[in-house]
């Protein structure tokens, strides 16, 4: 199946060959909108960690396909939104995990999902028919929301709930 | 992924970023190594992008493989948003991290 691009969606296969694709795309939207470098990469990370969640377990035993879309919405934040047709799955129902101390206790799951909600502003979801969808919001080009605009000052977490994004999207 | 041998100490230069498809590949390799008898190793992330939970998953089934055989996994490099990562899923609580190659062979060097 062919990628099918256009300035504001990507439509691609659920797999993670496909990934780079996405990540260009990302990459190039949130350029044009005049995110910083260090901006960028996070929320490149943000997307990686969704789609690769999306492409491994959004379609148990069948392929599938993924829509991103990017623009702003209303108060002129800028998404990327993230849509498969595949399992139900709200994210922001995943608890923080436990970062036990020692290197043989601790465990990796649930990091991912932690991380996309460390590195973006806002996190929504929504059902939307048969549709997950995903938002990953930016507000400021150059810092995170509520932190310092130099990375290596940053500490502690933030877990941002939100409910429903009017805008619309879908498969 | 740059690799290089000083003395009996593998040194591992990841460049890019280290997720969903580069990590595998990583662990693979490391494998590799360890399959060859190595179980002394400095992984230096100066050049990374950034580092994914995919990323962060290869490192800590390395270290516990290495820790099981009495081995040593040490990194270096580590800045920008890889530090962020490591620093807020607390992977720096659990590493020995220096901040060049030459700080962490100096240090698997003392613990000989």
């Amino acid at each position: 199946m062919n990628d099918t691009v256009n300035p504001e969606q990507l439509k691609i296969p659920a797999a993670i060959d496909r990934l780079d694709t996405v990540l260009d795309y990302v990459r190039t939207c949130a350029g044009r909108a005049g995110f910083s470098p260090r901006r960028i990469t996070d929320l490149v990370l943000a997307v990686e960690e969704a789609v690769g969640n999306i492409c491994r377990y959004a379609y148990p035993g069948g392929d599938g396909e993924i829509v991103i879309f990017s623009g702003n919405d209303s108060e002129g934040a800028f998404s990327i939104e993230i849509a498969d047709g595949g399992v139900p799955f709200d994210l922001l129902s995943v608890e923080k995990p436990v970062f036990e101390g020692s290197l043989s206790r601790r465990k990796s799951g649930g990091l991912g999902i932690y991380l996309i909600r460390h590195m973006v502003d806002e996190v929504r979801y929504r059902r939307e028919g048969q549709c997950n969808v995903l938002s990953l919001v930016m507000c400021d080009r150059t810092k995170r929301k509520g932190r310092s605009p130099d990375p290596r000052s940053d500490s502690g977490d933030k877990h941002p709930r939100d409910a429903h994004n009017p805008s619309g999207a879908g498969l | 992924m740059d690799t290089e041998k000083v003395g009996d100490v593998r040194i591992v230069r990841l460049q890019g970023r280290l997720g969903e498809v580069s990590a595998p590949q990583f662990e693979e390799r490391m494998k590799d190594f360890i399959a060859q008898g190595e179980t002394r190793f400095v992984v230096h992330m100066g050049e990374l992008e950034y580092i994914s939970s995919a990323g962060l998953r290869s490192i800590l089934s390395t270290a516990k493989d290495l820790k099981e055989l009495k081995g040593a996994l040490y990194l270096s490099g580590i800045t920008g948003a890889v530090k962020e990562v490591f620093d807020i899923s607390h992977f720096s609580d659990i590493f020995k991290i220096y901040g060049s190659v030459s700080e962490a062979l100096e240090a698997i060097g003392n613990n000989e």
